[in-house]
Parts: structure tokens; sequence; C-alpha cells
């Protein structure tokens, strides 16, 4: 009787938590399609807040780091950005576009760099 | 019998084919573009602290290689006209330094004429003396002619007599003082290069293959040192060195002259970006 409670109580915990899961990716990709929309009109700002809130609704979001990155990028934020192309490239090692960016930030960041080359 | 139910066959095979068509284009809708390219343009924040200078001194270069190009003198007046345009600092009109004469005066215990006093703008700074005991280059054997990196070498020191920029500095009422080496020599070099060649087809098709010719290249090499100093304590605040080369085929003339200049523009961004913030423009790939 109590192992069938426990079972119960786990199915209905786990039907609860999929839809949750599902909605805060939906979320997520929503607020990164806003972001993007913002950052076409020239609100960085706005965008970079959009794409900050995507990645904490849903960690996982390689594409929302990715553009994350950009924002910082050209809000001159460039130890930000490549935290956050970092973190976008250990969600999706594959992902050559986000790897192509990634290679164009850092000559960038590495002409600020102070060396004696 | 058989007509109408291939007409009901034929009728179902439009109706199965318009909706997955259709669905297609709704998937593919639904999907759209997942990438978008957006131009940005990123701030670069001056590698060096110019605030508390109003004004920048590009006095001279210890210059060697070539003789068909002053490096010395083309590499102050291109400085001077790029910081003229793009930095807020007030560029000093000066005349040039010949730093290699200098160099070599306080490398044999120099002149200790310490007549020179502080001059107005447009006259030129002191020679180098060693009237307050300063003698970091003295005993050292500096090369007449400056053909490569080695010869360069023994007048860096020339750079750590920080009170001969302290001199100099106080002559011109603490500017921050750029000078440096510049190292323009000629390069000749021969081996496979890769080459795009056009070839047509029987059928008059134009067709662009990659090929690998054995080529005699000649050009130039290009190796700026840029040297920042206090002119408040004509200490070193900070340098950096840049190396780039021109290779052309060996049987086109181009003139040094516009070999150095097409070297130097690319090395004046990163030069400038030492001392004022700059944008670098680009473009990047936005992701849903």
């Amino acid at each position: 009787m109590n192992i069938r409670a426990v079972g119960i109580v786990a199915s209905v915990a786990l039907l609860a938590a999929v839809p949750a899961s599902a909605d805060a990716k939906k979320d997520a990709k929503s607020q990164v399609e806003f972001g993007i929309n913002v950052a076409q009109r020239g609100l960085w700002r706005e965008a970079i807040y959009r794409w900050e809130k995507a990645t904490q609704i849903d960690p996982t979001y390689a594409a929302a780091y990715n553009d994350l990155a950009i924002g910082y990028e050209h809000e001159g934020q460039l130890d930000k950005a490549r935290k956050a192309y970092e973190k976008a490239l250990e969600l999706d090692p594959n992902n050559s576009q986000v790897r192509q960016n990634y290679e164009l930030f850092k000559e960038i960041n590495d002409r600020t760099a102070q060396k004696d080359k | 019998m058989i007509g109408p139910l291939r007409k009901t066959n034929s009728a179902l095979r439009r109706l199965v084919l318009a909706g997955t068509t259709a669905m297609l284009a709704a998937f593919v809708a639904a999907c759209g573009t997942d990438y978008f390219e957006i131009p940005i343009e990123t701030p670069i924040q001056p590698k060096l602290d110019v605030t508390p200078f109003q004004r920048v001194l590009v006095i001279g270069f210890v210059a060697g290689g070539t003789d068909d190009v002053d490096a010395n003198q083309e590499t102050v007046r291109l400085l001077r006209s790029q910081l003229r345009t793009k930095s807020s600092l007030r560029v000093i009109d000066a005349d040039v330094l010949p730093l290699i004469d200098i160099a070599r005066d306080q490398s044999q215990g120099g002149n200790s004429d310490d007549s020179n006093g502080p001059r107005g703008e447009g006259s030129a700074p002191p020679r180098a003396t060693n009237g307050n005991g300063d003698r970091p280059v003295q005993g050292v054997s500096l090369p007449a002619n400056i053909k490569d990196e080695k010869d360069l070498e023994p007048y860096e020191r020339l750079f750590a007599n920080t009170a001969y920029w302290k001199r100099i500095g106080e002559e011109f009422q603490n500017p921050l003082i750029v000078t440096g080496t510049v190292l323009f020599a000629n390069r000749s070099t021969s081996g496979f290069v890769q080459r795009d060649q056009e070839t047509f087809d029987s059928l008059g098709r134009r067709r662009v293959m990659p090929m690998r010719t054995y080529m005699e290249r000649k050009g130039f090499i290009l190796r700026p040192k840029f040297v920042f100093i206090d002119g408040r304590t004509g200490a070193t605040m900070y340098s950096e060195s840049y190396r780039e080369e021109i290779l052309y085929n060996a049987q086109q003339n181009t003139p040094a002259l516009s070999s150095y200049f097409e070297l130097m523009d690319r090395l004046v961004p990163n030069f400038l970006s030492a001392l004022s913030s700059q944008k670098i423009r680009g473009t990047r790939v936005l992701l849903k």
C-alpha cells in the first residue's frame, strides 16, 4: 500500500515536472527571440537583459549563452563575453557557429591583452 | 468498378501530397531561420592610462634595414598624423631626433655639453648628455649599419636611460613620449606557393583551380617596436613589438615606400589601441 502511494506521488511529481521543464525551455526561447529582435534594432542592453534571463531560466541553453556573449562583446565587457562563449561551447562543443564567433572574439581579445610580443 | 476506384486512389494520393506539402511548409515556417548575422562594434579600451597626459611627443626611432626608406622620418610622420586624427592627445611638432647618433654618443661617453636648455615646440630637443651621470649605454659597441634585428638590439639600452628621457620630458612639459625601433628590410624567399589558376573546359566553362607552383619572391619585412615613455619620470610605461612582411613575385617591381606604408597600415590600429579607445567592427551569428 505504502509502495503504491509512493509510486503515485512520484508519478504525479514526474508528470508535473515534465511540463514545467518544457514551459521553462519555451520561456527561455521566447526571451532569446525577443533579445535577437531588439538587438537587430540596436537595443543591446535590453537584448543582454533578455539573454541573461534566458540563461537563468534554462542554464543548458547554449544559444542563449552565445547571444549573451555577443551582447557583452558589443558592450566591451570582454571578460564576461569570454566566459559566456566558453559556457556556450561547453554546452554545445560541436556548434561551428559558436566556435566561429569565439575565434573572432579571441582575435579582438588578444589585441587588448597587455603583452610585449 | 475499376474506374471509380482509380479515381478515388488518385484523389487520395493528391490529398496526401497536398497534406505533406502543407505540413512541410508549416514545419519550415515554424522552424524559421535559426541564426542571424549581426554587425557589432566592440569598444576596446586603451592599453595605457593616458589620462595624466595632454600631449604626445613622437620623438624618433632607431631605424635600420634598407636605405630606400628613411624609416625614422616616415614612422614619425605617419604616427603623428594618425594621432592627430584618432587620439585625444595633442601632438607636439618637434624635430625628429636622430636616435642612432644619440645612442652612439652615449655609448662613447657622450658629449658633456649640457647647454641644451629647454626649448620651445618646433625646436630640436637636447642631444644625449651624460651630465647627470647616467651612462647606461656606455661601453657597448653599437653597429654603424643596422641591417637586421641583431644590430638593433644594443640600441635598445637607450630606452632605459631614464635621465635622458626625463630631460626630454621636462623640455616639452611632461608629455607622453613615443619612441622605439623600426627595422624595414628587404626580404627574398623561394618555394612552393598555392595560387588560384583559371581554366576553361571544352565547353568554355570557367573553373578556378588551386595550383602549387614554385616561385621566387621578394619583398619587405617590417619589425617595429613602439616604446611609450612617461615624460615626467623618463621610465618606460609600455612597449610592444610587431612583425609584418609582404612578398611579391620576383619580377614585380614595387617601390619600397609603398610597401612600407602597406605594412604600417596593418599595424597602425594596434599602435593606436595602446593610446586611445577604438571600435572594432565585425559580424557575429546570433542563434535561436
